[in-house]
Formats: structure tokens, sequence, C-alpha cells
């Protein structure tokens, strides 16, 4: 019961917080709210039995995303110009709102929250939670699954964040070599890779 | 609170989210804002899947002795995967925005096309 107190509470505090961001004008409390907006999330990963995602989320949503946003920041202006109200306003919150009806619509029709009779709970997990800390030797199933049984996925996701890397300092690796202004996205990320 | 509306409230308040942040994207016309709006829409999308992972009474997808019940550890995965492939594609968007602010002295979309209008 009062898990299901936790995740209502910081559902509730995770929605006001992102309207909060949307309706800042000043762009470093937007960003330093956003870090707040994260870490919220990673707490509800984690109430939500997903301490793995909780920690990754904490420390590369709320960590890394946010000094990243505060460099750019630094190199660009800190404020949303005035006028934000540009043409076709009301056609965009109709787009909005068809389709997040739309979707709440679909989900009358998914299991319920915590449904054990879940299909997804009911095929291919059970054998993953069963077999693998005996096949791997690792108790955490998250990992087992992350670096061995979809350990080419992973290799994937590393050649993705080298893509960005270069196309970051591709980017931005004139400005550094002109020695305009140091600070740039493109090395913060480098330290990124080596922390993941 | 009654089980029924908890059972979808998580789904709804995740569907809120990815709706606020469609709006940033699509209604501000500055580029950090909609940088911004773009990882509330990715963040709402892994509460939907982290949610849908999670089981009534289960555990962490920890191996522990005396617990049967864990929950649904693939959600769980593919969620890390999304995570680090979110920050990569925020950093090379942030990176063209410091570029772009090199370029035309601005962030806010109507300047930009403003200039380039002017040639």
């Amino acid at each position: 019961m009062i898990e299901h107190l936790l995740v209502v509470v910081l559902l509730a505090f995770l929605a006001a917080t992102a309207i909060a961001v949307i309706r800042l004008s000043n762009l470093y409390a937007a960003v330093m709210l956003f870090g707040i907006y994260s870490l919220l999330s990673a707490s509800l990963f984690l109430v939500m039995d997903a301490p793995d995602v909780a920690f990754t989320e904490a420390a590369v949503g709320a960590g890394i995303a946010t000094v990243l946003m505060l460099t750019t920041l630094s190199l660009a202006s800190d404020r949303e110009n005035e006028k934000p109200l540009r043409r076709g306003q009301p056609l965009k919150l109709v787009v909005v709102a068809v389709t997040g009806l739309a979707l709440a619509w679909g989900t009358l029709d998914l299991p319920g929250y915590g449904d054990p009779d879940a299909p997804a709970h009911s095929h291919v997990a059970p054998r993953y939670i069963e077999d693998s800390p005996r096949a791997i030797g690792i108790d955490n199933m998250v990992t087992s699954i992350l670096a061995s049984y979809r350990g080419f996925d992973t290799l994937g996701e590393v050649a993705v964040i080298f893509t960005a890397g270069l196309g970051v300092m591709l980017l931005l690796g004139r400005t550094i070599s002109s020695g305009s202004r140091s600070k740039s996205g493109g090395r913060k990320h480098g330290g990124s890779k080596s922390g993941d | 609170m009654d089980p029924i509306l908890f059972e979808r409230y998580p789904y709804w308040i995740a569907i809120l989210l990815m709706m606020i942040g469609f709006y940033t994207l699509i209604s501000r016309g500055n580029l950090i804002k909609q940088v911004v709006g773009l990882n509330i829409f990715q963040t709402s999308v892994f509460i939907l899947y982290i949610g849908l992972g999670n089981v009534e009474g289960g555990a962490a997808p920890i191996l522990r002795a005396g617990t049967d019940v864990y929950s649904n550890p693939l959600p769980h995965v593919l969620i890390l995967t999304s995570i680090v492939v979110g920050i990569a594609t925020t950093a090379l968007a942030l990176g063209l925005v410091v570029r772009i602010r090199e370029a035309y002295g601005s962030i806010e979309e109507d300047e930009i096309r403003a200039k380039d209008a002017d040639g």
C-alpha cells in the first residue's frame, strides 16, 4: 500500500515539475528543474522495482544531461524570448490533446499496473528469471541479460555513443582548436563515455 | 485509492508527461527549450515501460533466497539501453545548438529564420 502511495505522489510531483519547466522563461531555472524531474523519475524507477534503471537515470539523466545543458547555456543566452506565442497555438494544443486522448484510450486495453498475469510476464521473462542466474552465474538478471544474452545489442549501443561523440567533436572541434571558448560539449561527452 | 483507477493512473500520468514534452517541442521557438521538451518526452516513455514491467508484490530482479516473484527484467534492460542512446542524441542536439548560436548569434527559431530569409 505504501508503495502505491509513493507511486501516486511521485507521479504527481513529476507532472507538476514538467508543467513548471514548460512555463519558465528563465532557461537556467528550466534546466535545473529538468534535473529535478530526472531525479524524481529515478526515485519512481526505484519504487517500481528497477534499481539498475534508477541509478543509470540518476547518473545520466540528472547528472550528465543537466551538466551538458548548463554548458550549452554558458555558451548561449540564458533567457527565452518573452514572445513565445507564435501562430497556430490553438491548433497545436488540439493536436497534442487528440494524440494524448488517443494514447489514453489505448491504455484501456493494456493489462493493469502490476498485473502478475500480464502476457509480458508469462512468456519470455520467466525463462530469464529462472535460468539466467544459473546459466550466467550473476545474481542480477538485468546485468546478465544486458551483458550476455543481449551483448551484441550493448555493442551496438557503444557504436551509437561513439558516433554521437564523433559528431559533437566534428561540430565543435573548430571552436576548440581556435581557442575562442574552450568549454565544449565535446569534451564533457568524452567523459560520459568512460562512465558508462 | 480505487484499485481500478490506480491500475491506469501510472499510464495516464506517463501520457500526460509525454504530451507536455510534445507540446514544448512544437510550441516553443527556443532551441534549448525544445531539447528539454524532447528529454521530458523521452523520460515519460521510460516511465511507461518500467510501469508495464512492474509485478504486484514482486521484488527487484536480483536473485535472493526466499523470493519467488520478481519484476520483469526485460523492460529494464531495454530502458537502460535507451537512456544511454538518449544522452547521445541530447549531446549531439546541444552540440548543434552551440554551433547554430555561433553561426547565427541566436537560439530562437524565428530569429534564425529571419536571418535565413535576409540571406
